[in-house]
């Protein structure tokens, strides 16, 4: 792919202050949400043994906190803490609170009773009971419970670099926006390496009998402060506007990098997930964001798009990519999924968004209605002549043309359907199209160009001046390598996008990039 | 030493303890017997406040207990427990040692009373290391007495002390406990519901049934005057054992044979029970035993024959119910 294909190794030594900084963080992160969490639960579980009719209530909520998915609670998190560390803390502290919440509780009630009754016969007030007997007695429990919580708090404090709190999640997720394996090792074998680790020791210090327990006990907050001390918040919050791009944005020829070389735009810039990077912009914790242009946030948040002057977003025209094979085996397939193409335009696909992502329409009923409305919807024929597989992206858009597409097979041929939505970023849906899990998905002819195929940049280049010549690039290079076809465009073009606030534009008066750059520079 | 008047405690409807009233004297070692659920351990729970009556009262040494904050009272009252709640964390030393730091005592003054009570205990300064899970059940039971007695309380409660232990080290325990110098001097509470031990063990016994006490008096007093036929009842399948306890040399002297024969060089005390006598024989034809009334100094002789006949005639002497 690459002329010069860079080994893991490289990358890391290349990568080496970058991942020395998010190695830190991360233990950091896992140490500082870890440690209050032990302020939390120890105390809280504790007093659920002394007032046994909250333990229900109290295990069921931090039983219920744990279930939430982590970048939902991250979201949450953002009306009230805004981003970066403090809701990274939060969330983390709560997903550690119920193991440690649950483990006092347990080790201090399997305390033997007659060993309690003992102590209290011999005289011992209720915090000699507690601190000599129960606690002591306890403590295996307890320390596995706070080994499960920061075995735990390791692998979700992948997840902060969404919310732009740094740590190893920003390697994981950047390189599988990014297509890099290298990348996303770089981050994962840390991560998975800390957890092994921090797992070991603590099964170590469980180990240790009474005596030494005691003394290991004493040295523990000292430590844990220290581990802490680790990540050193990643604000430093100058300049005036404050940027978010997704770590795909950041790693780009046609994101952040061509925004620096083209327009040499100089912004403080963090590092966000798309799910809560727009929300974050409404909220104010961000200035501008790299988003797309049909997003159906856009019109939600009241976002504008600032214009791209010197032309450095190449146009991304959507397309359904097909493995050959499957076009073999259903020979109806290319011309159903054809049906749609040049039907959706810009305006329509950001409506289409603003229905799912905001008003809270079902992708199944937007894409019904919008079949209905243009009389391409036919009623299931309950066909069983094999099945099509239907792979998306997980954003709302990818949603809406799955199910336009299932119910056009469905409609149209006698081929049933089976969807796989919800498949990550480009890499996983890419890797289940090219191992073949999947026959179809959507696809978008920039993203093709770069991520996948990652061009050179001369060839990038030369291509973008013509929305045509990269489709047909793509689509040739596709059937070359992969055995996969490009159908026809769906007709919108969804291509990266810098935004802000409406108010805050006109405000500022900034139209352009170039706006932005001059407004940045003059201070 | 200990009074309790009207003492009562429910769980929920069922009454563990109904109104019971009871004294104990100083040095006197009182059993609660009875058979399981009769609410003993309830009763005895109440002395040291682990459990807290419904009503009534209870005066150790004259002083209300309810008027004292319980972790003082119980700093002064010796407790042992039947699975002997040794704290498994701690090891032998740290556990006998528990209520001398509660009680502030310096180091070098516990120390001396440990090496003291192991002496007494027969346990060795190797033990003091150990923790208690490396001990024997028997040897765990004489640490958690060692606990009981470290600060030399008045006052001891035992809930079923010996009632994890076979039946062998049992009565081993059961010597050297009325041995023990120490508990000579001390007013002990012990529940069992071990007919044999009670006997055993007790200067008096509070036979309770259903939370109330239905007699309370010497094994004798039992024995031989039951208040109703469920204490007769009670004590029935092991009568026969229990008298040859309870009854003394001293008792049936009278009825032994007016010999001043001293064949054999060793002489038993009259003050010793009949039981322990049967136990001297050796079992061959025409042996004697020697046994001197300490009161008068006469030495009487007797053969396993006139010992069982001089039994049997005192007995039938006694009241029938
Ligand atoms: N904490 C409690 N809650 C409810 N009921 C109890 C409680 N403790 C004791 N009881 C009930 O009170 C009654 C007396 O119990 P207690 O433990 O005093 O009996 P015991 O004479 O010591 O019996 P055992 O010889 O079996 O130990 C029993 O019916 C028992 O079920
Ligand atoms: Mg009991």
């Amino acid at each position: 792919m690459n002329e010069h294909q860079q080994t893991l190794w490289e990358f890391m030594h290349q990568q080496a202050d970058k991942l020395g900084m998010q190695t830190l963080q991360h233990i950091g992160l896992t140490f500082i949400s870890l440690f209050i969490a032990v302020l939390i639960g120890l105390p809280l579980g504790i007093y659920i043994t002394r007032k046994k009719q909250l333990s229900g209530f109290v295990l069921g909520i931090a039983g219920i906190l744990q279930t939430i998915p982590s970048i939902a609670l991250l979201g949450f998190m953002i009306p009230v803490l805004g981003i970066g560390a403090k809701p990274a803390i939060v969330a983390l502290l709560l997903y550690a609170l119920l193991p440690i919440i649950r483990n006092t509780y347990t080790g201090i009630t399997g305390v033997d009773a007659a060993v309690k009754e003992a102590a209290i016969a011999m005289g011992m007030s209720k915090w000699q009971v507690l601190f000599k007997v129960e606690l002591p007695l306890a403590m295996p429990v307890i320390l596995a419970g706070i080994r499960t919580a920061t075995v735990i708090n390791v692998g979700v404090a992948t997840l902060a670099s969404y919310i732009a709190a740094g740590g190893l999640g920003e390697f994981i997720f950047g390189g599988i926006s990014l297509n890099n394996t290298n990348m996303i090792l770089a981050g994962a074998i840390p991560a998975a390496l800390l957890a092994i680790i921090f797992d070991f020791l603590l099964s170590l210090v469980q180990k240790l009998n009474f005596k030494k327990i005691k003394g290991a006990v004493k040295i523990a907050p000292v430590l844990l402060i220290l581990l802490s001390c680790l990540y050193f918040i990643p604000s430093a919050y100058g300049g005036k506007l404050t940027a978010g791009f997704t770590p795909e944005f950041m790693g780009r020829q046609d994101g952040n990098l061509g925004l620096i070389s083209k327009y040499g735009l100089k912004i403080h810039t963090i590092v966000i997930s798309d799910a809560v990077m727009y929300k974050a912009a409404q909220e104010k914790e961000l200035d501008v964001i790299s988003g797309y242009s049909t997003d159906g946030r856009l019109k939600a948040y009241n976002l504008v798009v600032l214009d791209d002057d010197k032309k450095i977003f190449p146009p991304y025209y959507a397309a359904p990519v097909v493995r050959e094979d499957a076009l073999r085996k259903f020979p109806e397939l290319e011309k159903t999924l054809n049906l749609l193409s040049g039907m959706i335009n810009d305006s329509i696909m950001t409506e289409l968004n603003y229905k799912t992502d905001y008003l809270h329409q079902t992708p199944e009923r937007v894409a019904k209605d919008f079949l209905m409305a243009k009389k391409l919807f036919k009623p299931d024929r309950g066909g069983n002549g094999g099945t099509v597989r239907i792979g998306s992206k997980i954003f709302g858009e990818q949603y809406i043309l799955a199910s336009m597409y299932t119910m056009l097979i469905k409609g149209y041929t006698n081929y049933n359907v089976a969807t796989k939505t919800g498949l990550g970023g480009t890499k996983i849906v890419f890797d289940a199209m090219t191992n073949d899990q999947i026959d179809v998905y959507p696809e978008y002819t920039g993203t093709g160009l770069l991520a996948i195929l990652q061009a050179p940049a001369k060839t990038v280049t030369t291509l973008q001046v013509n929305k045509d010549s990269t489709y047909s690039y793509v689509q040739r290079e596709f059937l070359k390598r992969y055995q996969i076809k490009w159908l026809k465009p769906i007709g919108f073009n969804n291509a990266y996008a810098l935004m802000m606030r409406q108010k805050q534009a006109n405000e500022l008066h900034i139209k352009t990039i170039s706006d932005l750059k001059g407004f940045l520079e003059n201070k | 030493m200990i009074k309790v008047e009207r003492l009562v405690k429910a769980f929920g409807t069922t009454k563990a303890v109904n109104d019971i009233s009871f004294e104990v004297n100083e040095g006197e070692n009182m059993v609660l017997l009875g058979t399981s659920g009769c609410g003993k351990t309830t009763t005895l729970k109440m002395l040291n406040r682990l459990i807290e009556p419904d009503s009534g009262t209870i005066y150790i040494d004259k002083k209300n207990i309810f008027e004292q904050p319980p972790e003082l009272l119980r700093r002064g009252i010796g407790y042992v427990l039947q699975n002997n709640g040794l704290f498994p964390h701690y090891t032998v030393a740290e556990n006998i040692a528990v209520v001398p730091n509660l009680l502030k005592w310096d180091k070098a003054k516990t120390q001396k009373r440990i090496n003291e009570l192991l002496e007494k205990l027969h346990l060795t300064k190797d033990h003091l290391t150990a923790y208690p899970n490396e001990l024997s059940g028997g040897q765990q039971q004489r640490i958690g007495l060692a606990r009981a007695l470290v600060a030399d309380p008045p006052v001891l409660l035992m809930d079923e002390p010996f009632g994890a232990l076979d039946n062998v080290t049992r009565s081993k325990i059961h010597g050297e406990f009325k041995a023990l110098d120490e508990l000579k001097r001390k007013t002990i509470i012990m529940v069992t519901h071990d007919v044999q031990e009670a006997f055993e063990l007790a200067d008096r016994i509070a036979l309770m049934d259903k939370g109330k006490i239905v007699q309370i008096g010497s094994p004798a007093e039992l024995l031989f005057n039951p208040v109703n036929s469920f204490v007769s009842g009670f004590l029935q399948e092991q009568r026969l054992q229990l008298e040859f306890k309870t009854i003394k040399l001293i008792d049936i002297w009278e009825h032994l044979p007016d010999s001043g024969k001293k064949t054999s060089t060793s002489l038993l005390s009259a003050q010793l029970g009949v039981w322990e006598a049967l136990e001297n024989f050796k079992f061959y034809p025409k042996e004697n035993l020697n046994i001197i009334n300490q009161q008068n100094k006469e030495v009487k002789s007797a053969t396993f024959d006139q010992l069982m006949a001089a039994f049997s005639q005192y007995k039938n002497q006694q009241p029938h119910e």
